[in-house]
């Protein structure tokens, strides 16, 4: 069950974490809400997510729905491959640590509540699709890029990485503070709302300008005898 | 039997309980303050569990504003906070509320997908001690327990000993104990479980398939205290294992006074 990642020079590790609430789109559309029970407030450190070694797949793989669900949410994201260690990094030294960026599409169980949400949510078999890496200097400023999001290749969706609320550098300085990140670990830089929505039988890719492009397909789940 | 994964002299090794301190694979045997402790298997996606004690869920009760009974309380942790037998914790500067949690930690052997509760336990391959720290000072509302509680550097301790499935009995009839500085501070049995590790397998292999190396951490009876730099925390299960750490300062680690 193990999907190898080997791409030269580096491997992934299979340690892959997302970030909500790092879109300015996903913070307006919870507006006054984060002042209300159960949120209370605005989130003050980064709010993240694991994406388990289950849900690894490479672009092109073909995903089972769960009899249980209708509809799964595409979430176009920017990778950021890590490439050296990165533990307490400052802003200037961020990016450095990175080995490159990566196109991945984190299939999610749509849900509206961040309180506590089902750890179902994020974590169903192949909902995590990675694909190739592009080398750090080949991208002159990853917070410039633009994710498209296409269903049975009808773009749905674009994604500004300029609308994030911390940019690639602060995101790594505000992770790293409290956990180190290794070679080969992958962390999203954050979901947008209006993530299109797929049924069985569609396929969902993205492409990010410059990064590459990375496709799922979406199956029935075969019922065994 | 018991096993454990430590490095000494230079290489990393498989050891054993010995009368006098542990047995190395080469016959060694050395003293188990002269080995360095790893976690003593090879962890892979860390699974655990929120109020899964009838008891810690009353004594949380206050800041529970919500209570969801349909599903497990499960939330995911990083391979990056996890350290091994009496090994080092931060405690940063200035926080209120540090502490620990004694849990039994659940190991995965043979892959598990839709995996009914009556056959999940063929797929469980030894147990450990894990101490599962929080940081509440750092709680927020969103996606909780969010991973900066939870999922810091040196906070998931496991160890020492990797003990086979089929040298314990009954899971759900365990002691487990927290003794802070020698002093008893947390004191369950894992029978007070609110969901047992067969339906935990059950209702996680429906949706992600379990592999060997995954754990599931089963949660935490009541008896959480605050701790402070140079505490020294025993988590432990009777026949499993007594796992040591040391919380230690911002300055351990080269972080200047702010």
């Amino acid at each position: 069950m193990s999907v190898d990642f080997s791409v030269p020079p580096y491997a992934y590790s299979g340690r892959v974490y997302g970030s909500i609430l790092n879109h300015q789109t996903s913070i307006d559309a919870l507006g006054d809400e984060m002042f209300d029970v159960p949120y209370k407030n605005p989130p003050s450190a980064p709010i993240l997510y694991v994406k388990p070694r289950n849900t690894l797949a490479r672009s092109g793989s073909v995903m089972v729905v769960p009899s249980t669900h209708e509809v799964l949410q595409i979430n176009g994201c920017l990778g950021l491959v890590i490439g050296e260690t990165a533990s307490r990094v400052t802003r200037t030294s961020a990016i450095s640590h990175l080995a490159g960026y990566t196109a991945v599409i984190d299939v999610s169980v749509p849900h509206q509540k961040f309180y506590r949400p089902s750890v179902r949510f994020k974590a169903l078999d192949g909902s995590c699709v990675v694909g190739e890496l592009r080398q750090r200097d080949e991208i002159s400023d990853p917070n410039k890029l633009l994710i498209k999001v296409a269903i049975d290749r009808d773009i749905q969706q674009e994604v500004s990485l300029g609308a994030c609320v911390r940019d690639v550098e602060q995101l790594l300085v505000d992770v790293t503070e409290f956990m180190t990140l290794q070679p080969g670990d992958i962390l999203l830089t954050g979901l947008s709302v209006g993530a299109p929505e797929v049924k069985r039988d569609q396929i969902a890719s993205i492409s990010i300008g410059g990064i590459g492009d990375v496709s799922v397909g979406f199956d029935s789940e075969r019922v065994n005898a | 039997m018991k096993t454990a994964r430590v490095a000494y002299s230079g290489a990393i090794h498989k050891a054993f309980p010995d009368e006098s301190g542990v047995r190395l694979d080469d016959g060694r045997i050395v003293s188990e303050t002269d080995v360095v402790w790893l976690a003593p298997f090879d962890v892979q996606t860390i699974i655990a569990l929120g109020l899964n004690y009838a008891d810690h869920v009353k004594e949380l009760s206050k800041e529970l504003t919500f209570t969801e009974k349909d599903e497990p309380l499960v939330f995911l942790k990083g391979s990056n906070s996890v350290i091994g037998h009496r090994g080092h914790t931060r405690r940063p500067r200035g926080v209120a509320f540090m502490h620990y949690e004694c849990e039994l930690a659940v190991i995965i052997g043979p892959p598990a997908k839709n995996v009914n509760a009556a056959n999940a336990m063929n797929h469980v391959a030894g147990y450990t001690v894990c101490n599962d720290y929080a940081i509440r000072d750092y709680l927020e509302n969103y996606y909780r327990p969010n991973l900066r509680v939870k999922s810091r550097d040196g906070g998931t301790v496991l160890g020492p000993w990797f003990v086979d499935a089929t040298d314990v009995a009954d899971p759900h009839e365990l002691v487990l104990r927290t003794r802070v500085n020698g002093k008893i501070t947390q004191e369950g049995s894992t029978s007070n479980m609110v969901n047992r590790i067969p339906e935990l397998i059950e209702y996680l292999s429906n949706f992600m398939t379990l592999g060997p190396g995954d754990v599931i951490l089963t949660g935490t009876p009541e008896g959480v205290v605050n701790v402070n730099e140079g505490d020294e925390v025993i988590t432990e299960i009777d026949g499993i294992g007594s796992l040591s750490n040391t919380i230690v300062g911002d300055g351990t680690f080269g972080i200047d006074d702010a």
